[in-house]
């Protein structure tokens, strides 16, 4: 099998970078939001708040400078989703990967995403992300509600659906991590988050309407 | 060139954390404090003596004083306004204007959870605290504030009257030049002097407030930040600022202060409040300060109080009357207090005592002996005003005193009996339906003669015993299930609230979807021999 592959230069050195600053990030937040929740007791509530705080913010700010190489780059159409293949991709999770199938959509520069990642990860940078940042802002500045003429909002709500995406992503990391280990060997795709290079099977083809 | 990258990512990674890291560590030493107690010291620099006379040089302080009146007369030459000041103050009237326009006081319909009323300042006993020669009879007693506390004045003008009268010139005579001596000591009103009254109110020291009592004479500066003898040292003056012997800081019938203003923005603003010193962002920490809104610094920085000495929680009128071969007598329990008396009836005191919180808008709303209660319940006596979401209001603490007090069973009044052993009362008859009935009628209220006993509530804001802020509470005394803030309803508490369904709910999917990616793993796992032979 090892003779079919070859390498290919996927993933760049800012992309290498935000994934895993927002792998400690997340971590992070994961731990002191729960912490600040009353799930558990670990650094106490004072250094919890006072670092989710931070390091929400933090986020909020790389955030930006993520969406705007994004957007430069044009690197946004990788994520534009798609319902070609889903079928065929869903297939091989639930059945195909375990007869030792190659994956239907491999990898290459032009799309590292299949259909699945496509939707999970929009949903996730476009919709969670931003409700998350925007609740946890808006926790944060509590304060100013007045001010800003945010009265008809109570904390009560803004917690509901902060706690909410807090939890959604929790999932998603235990599905993503998971993830991480089907590919050719079981850390083939962390080893290409870090290095860059991903295996690919030579014989893949590209489609067209996944080189867009 | 793989492994340079490798490097690089790992670095930033590491730099990433070891940010939030730094961020987190201790804050140095050179660090400026908080601006609230910056704020705080640059208020209390004090400037030395700031005394322009001498009382002891005074004219008319050189006389022989044969009455207390007298003292005041010499006073009022010089100090020509003050009586017509004091007259209108609080101190002299025990009235204040309440709400709805009626006076409302000690000397009015008023009662209490202690000695209940002062039967209109008729009761001997209670007008003991006023500041007047011989109650409110013969004017103002300016000595009682600005004199030695420890002298009982009057006691002294009857010495010296007696000595006079039966002949024994020479010891009257060192007896007025004692009286000359220290009718010539006039000072500011130092702690013993208002703690002669507001540290042994309800008849006894540290009865009725837990914040008050006389370990405040001469407090550690863990007792008590601001009047700690070995900190600040602040007399009951530094904060509780005086107008015209109106003196800042009382609370129940109105508001203490109805604007929270610091000396930044009013330099003549009282400095009753916390706020008045450390402004309304004492802290170094910004979450801190978006607390100053909603919650009174004393909620945090007053963990418990009777910190030193144990106060009174409980006072039980319906047990007052046992005697022991025909004579009162005396219990003594825990912390050495009293905790039965034949005249008073059943107490019980604690010591670090946590107070209950509740939104407050600095005023206190009281029954008074008119209103009819409900006796099926516990009688709020008197309760805190300020409800969640007024802009005034913010949760404070408060020492909840309990009592069984005796009330009008056909009436539904709480009755005011006459106590005094002076005025032939309780304390010396034990006998209800005499006191009660002479009681009522000085109050001019009626009384049916069927007896009963009600429990009763009454609360007092804990302001003083101010600890340092070593000793504040952490978050995690309200912050979390079962604390301190368990019981204020209507709004969501980090920590303390959740929505129980979403959690469940989440903890329930989490859970799922790591038991799907295990059986998938297994599945994998399974699956995989059979790709090998292959």
């Amino acid at each position: 099998m090892g003779e079919q592959m070859k390498k290919i230069y996927l993933y760049t050195r800012y992309e290498r970078f935000w994934h895993w600053l927002q792998m400690a990030l997340i971590a992070v937040l994961l731990a002191t939001g729960l912490e600040v929740h009353g799930v558990f007791s670990l650094i106490g509530f004072e250094s919890a708040v006072d670092i989710h705080n931070f390091v929400g913010l933090t986020w909020l700010i790389a955030f930006f400078f993520f969406t705007f190489w994004l957007f430069t780059t044009g690197e946004w159409k990788q994520y534009i989703p798609t319902t070609r293949k889903m079928l065929i991709v869903i297939r091989y999770y639930s059945y195909g990967i375990f007869r030792g199938e190659p994956h239907p959509v491999p990898k290459s520069k032009k799309a590292k995403h299949n259909p699945l990642q496509r939707l999970t990860y929009l949903s996730l940078a476009a919709v969670m992300l931003p409700i998350q940042m925007i609740t946890g802002l808006l926790y944060w500045s509590y304060n100013s509600w007045g001010a800003w003429g945010l009265d008809f909002l109570t904390m009560g709500t803004v917690a509901f659906v902060h706690t909410a995406m807090g939890f959604g992503i929790l999932i998603f990391v235990i599905i993503h991590v998971y993830m991480t280990t089907t590919g050719h060997t079981v850390f083939a795709h962390i080893k290409a988050m870090i290095t860059g290079w991903e295996d690919v099977e030579k014989s893949a083809t590209v489609e067209e309407w996944e080189a867009r | 060139m793989q492994t340079k990258y490798y490097f690089i990512c790992i670095l930033a990674i590491v730099s990433a954390i070891a940010f939030f890291a730094s961020a987190q560590a201790p804050q140095a030493e050179k660090t400026p404090p908080a601006p609230g107690r910056a704020m705080a010291r640059q208020a209390a620099i004090t400037s030395g003596d700031w005394t322009t006379a001498d009382h002891s040089k005074m004219d008319k302080l050189q006389q022989t004083f044969e009455t207390g009146p007298a003292v005041t007369e010499a006073c009022l030459s010089c100090h020509s306004k003050a009586d017509d000041q004091l007259h209108n103050t609080i101190h002299w009237t025990w009235l204040s204007p309440y709400e709805n326009g009626e006076l409302i006081g000690k000397a009015g319909y008023s009662v209490n959870n202690f000695c209940i009323s002062t039967n209109k300042m008729e009761d001997q006993k209670c007008s003991s605290c006023h500041i007047g020669w011989n109650g409110k009879k013969d004017g103002i007693n300016c000595l009682r504030c600005h004199g030695d506390a420890d002298i009982d004045w009057s006691a002294q003008f009857e010495d010296y009257k007696f000595f006079k009268e039966t002949g024994d010139q020479e010891i009257a005579a060192e007896i007025q030049a004692d009286i000359q001596k220290n009718v010539a000591n006039i000072s500011m009103p130092i702690r013993e002097n208002c703690g002669s009254c507001h540290f042994n109110g309800g008849g006894g020291e540290a009865v009725k407030h837990g914040d008050l009592d006389a370990s405040l004479i001469k407090p550690k500066r863990t007792l008590d930040v601001h009047m700690g003898i070995d900190g600040q040292d602040f007399s009951c003056t530094r904060c509780h600022t005086t107008n015209e012997h109106q003196i800042a800081g009382r609370v129940y019938s109105t508001p203490a202060v109805s604007e929270r203003k610091s000396l930044v923005e009013d330099d003549l603003a009282p400095k009753i409040t916390c706020e008045s010193c450390h402004t309304a962002v004492p802290h170094k920490e910004a979450k801190l300060n978006d607390h100053t809104d909603m919650v009174a610094c004393q909620s945090c920085h007053i963990p418990e109080f009777a910190r030193a000495h144990a106060t009174e929680m409980t006072w039980d009128w319906s047990t007052a009357g046992r005697l022991k071969d025909g004579k009162p007598y005396i219990e003594e329990g825990k912390y050495d207090r009293e905790v039965y008396k034949s005249i008073k009836g059943s107490f019980t005191w604690e010591k670090d005592v946590v107070p209950k919180y509740y939104w407050y808008n600095g005023s206190v709303a009281t029954v008074t002996a008119k209103d009819v209660i409900d006796p099926s319940g516990t009688v709020r006596v008197s309760h805190p005003v300020g409800k969640r979401g007024s802009e005034d209001s913010r949760i404070f603490p408060f020492k909840v005193h309990w009592a069984r007090q005796p009330y009008d069973m056909v009436n539904n009044t709480l009755v005011t009996p006459l106590l005094s052993k002076a005025n032939n009362g309780y304390w010396k008859s034990f006998d209800w339906q005499n006191s009660i009935s002479r009681g009522m009628e000085i109050m001019n209220l009626p009384w049916s003669g069927e007896l009963g006993f009600v429990e009763t509530t009454y609360v007092f804001p804990t302001t003083h015993m101010v600890a340092p802020k070593e000793q504040a509470l952490d978050c995690r005394a309200c912050h979390q299930d079962n604390g301190r803030l368990e019981k204020l309803a209507g709004f969501y508490m980090p920590g303390r609230d959740r929505f129980q369904l979403l959690d469940y709910g989440a903890w329930g999917l989490a859970i799922a979807t790591l038991a799907a990616v295990l059986l998938h793993a297994i599945g994998r796992i399974m699956a995989s021999p059979g790709k090998k032979e292959e």
